[in-house]
């Protein structure tokens, strides 16, 4: 088998999946040339992850990452869903094959990038280098 | 129920090849190169052999030369081509550019040795056309080498054209008939082919078996050296029970191809058909000039990893061209050649069916697969924006 078992099973029964229409932070990584696009809704409230929804194109590892990764940060502070780190993601999922860790690193992007729509809709200020723009990409694949 | 429908990938070995390779195992087990006569009846065998292959071929027995599959007489049929070429100081080969590795990375390794390569265009359909052959021929081509069939999308070539143009210049023909073989009726000598490629375990026979044919008097180059065996074109004792069940597999797959033909082309296209009622789906290569059982088709907003791996949950076995399966970032070549975008190609479906598959499978197939397009459609943020209408669709 290609995947962990608990990679089938966040793949196959994904936690999390949809949308949440009055959203308080979106975001969105990855690109439909490469393969792989997630967009992640979170619901926010005094600090607090209340609740986390995503929808993902991509392969089976890219489901599951988003899936774990939202498993990992709802009921977490934000600040704690900052420090979430791709390597944590698929230490969950009990491993990833090595040409799929990039989908990990994705579902760590795709938090930050909606916790960065949440601080930008909020104007609550932060360190702009905690969200680093992807440098080399290449035909829009950064990974 | 479990549905194979990968059978362009690989095929179940027939009954009647496992039935005759068995006896090479433990009864007839000598060196076809001993002079005893436990060698003597291997290579008795070898030479049945050779003659079965060399018949269904149209050709004859000292023209056919046994390699470990398609991959490597692919390998030494096109080194073959461009040594007898560089000898003659000619270094241009034309291809296309949707071959399989086997020919492509064969290609781009002659070219970092100075080799100058033309990849032909295959256009939307996916089919190469022979007058591109006849206005790529240079003064210096030393080889042109067009697969029969896609192992992708199916489309059969126009090789008796391109052969009568290579013929009429004076310019080696090669041709990968790995997807072919068994499946259409070749004829190497009607057909005016130089060297064709094909391997047994696309018909039903053993895997690591194929066959090289080279018209008589094209010299070609070793890639294995060593012993005498195959004329001194390929060291190494010959792999017997293997050869046997590919002969068997081959003179039963040609022997039943008209009925087999109907069926499986029937087959197909009640599936494309039922599969083609999926909102913004498109099927992949022309539908007249097609292999029996290839179904090719992209759905848009999905991902046919994902696709596969449902799929093999509920039990059908299928293939895709999206990146994920290819290893790479990039989908399939074969895609990215007939015009399809990365985004397009990364939804790609390709079920490839047999005189096994039933009316049921299809139909089982034609319930399923829409069930698991829709589900990853309803968790993908590219068919939201698409039904949002904040992108648009590139199929329609
Ligand atoms: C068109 C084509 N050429 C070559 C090959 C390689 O054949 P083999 O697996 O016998 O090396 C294949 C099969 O994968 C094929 O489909």
């Amino acid at each position: 088998m290609l995947y962990t078992e608990k990679v089938m099973d966040h793949f196959t029964n994904p936690r999390n999946v949809g949308k949440i229409e009055d959203a308080d932070g979106v975001g969105e990584v990855g690109n439909a040339k490469c393969g792989d696009i997630m967009r992640m809704y979170l619901k926010i409230e005094e600090g607090i992850i209340q609740d986390v929804k995503f929808n993902t194109f991509g392969c089976g590892s890219a489901i599951a990452t988003s899936s774990m990764a939202t498993e990992m940060i709802k009921g977490k502070t934000v600040e704690e869903a900052m420090t979430l780190s791709n390597k944590a993601v698929v230490e969950a999922l009990d491993g990833l094959p090595v040409q799929k860790i990039h989908c990990s690193v994705l579902a760590e992007e795709a938090v930050k990038a909606a916790v960065k729509n949440y601080y930008d809709r909020k104007g609550i200020a932060y360190d702009p280098s905690l969200f680093s723009e992807c440098a080399d990409c290449d035909h829009g694949c950064c990974h | 129920m479990r549905i194979y429908a990968d059978n362009a990938a690989t095929t179940q070995m027939s009954q009647t090849a496992i039935n005759a390779m068995l006896p090479y195992m433990d009864k007839i087990y000598g060196n076809p190169s001993s002079l005893h006569s436990h060698g003597q009846e291997a290579a008795e065998a070898l030479g049945q052999a050779r003659e079965v292959v060399a018949g269904h071929l149209g050709c004859t027995a000292r023209e056919i030369y046994f390699t470990s599959g398609g991959s490597e007489a692919d390998n030494q049929a096109i080194l073959s081509g461009a040594m007898m070429g560089a000898a003659k100081g000619k270094k241009h080969i034309i291809s296309s550019k949707f071959e399989h590795h086997a020919v492509l990375h064969t290609l781009e390794n002659l070219e970092k040795q100075g080799f100058e390569i033309t990849l032909l265009d295959v256009y939307e359909k996916g089919l190469v056309k022979p007058e591109d052959v006849a206005a790529a021929l240079r003064q210096d081509t030393a080889l042109v080498t067009i697969m029969f069939a896609n192992n992708e999308i199916g489309t059969i070539q126009p090789i008796a054209e391109i052969g009568s143009i290579c013929r009429e210049k004076g310019v080696l023909f090669h041709t990968d008939a790995v997807q072919a073989a068994g499946h259409l009726p070749i004829d190497v000598k009607g057909m005016n082919i130089d060297m064709l490629s094909l391997s047994a375990h696309k018909f039903h026979g053993p895997k690591g078996a194929g066959v090289l044919y080279a018209r008589k008097g094209i010299p070609l180059t070793n890639i294995i050296h060593g012993g005498a065996q195959e004329r001194g074109k390929r060291a190494g004792t010959e792999n017997i029970p293997a050869i046997m069940g590919m002969a068997a597999a081959l003179e039963e797959a040609c022997g039943s191809m008209g009925p087999q033909t109907a069926y499986v082309t029937s087959l197909r296209d009640q599936l494309i058909a039922g599969l083609s009622k999926i909102p913004h789906s498109v099927v992949n290569g022309d539908m007249e000039n097609r292999l029996p059982g290839n179904v090719n088709m992209c759905f848009e907003g999905i991902e046919g990893e994902s696709l596969l791996l449902l799929l093999d949950m509920k039990g059908i076995a299928a293939s895709s061209g999206s990146a994920c399966t290819s290893g790479s970032l990039d989908p399939s070549h074969v895609l990215l050649a007939i015009g399809r975008s990365h985004e397009v190609a990364h939804g790609s479906l390709r079920l490839s069916l047999c005189e096994h598959n039933t009316k049921e499978e299809v139909d089982s197939m034609i319930q399923t697969v829409p069930q698991v397009v829709d589900y990853l459609r309803s968790i993908s943020p590219v068919w939201d924006d698409l039904q949002k209408g904040k992108a648009d669709y590139v199929i329609h």
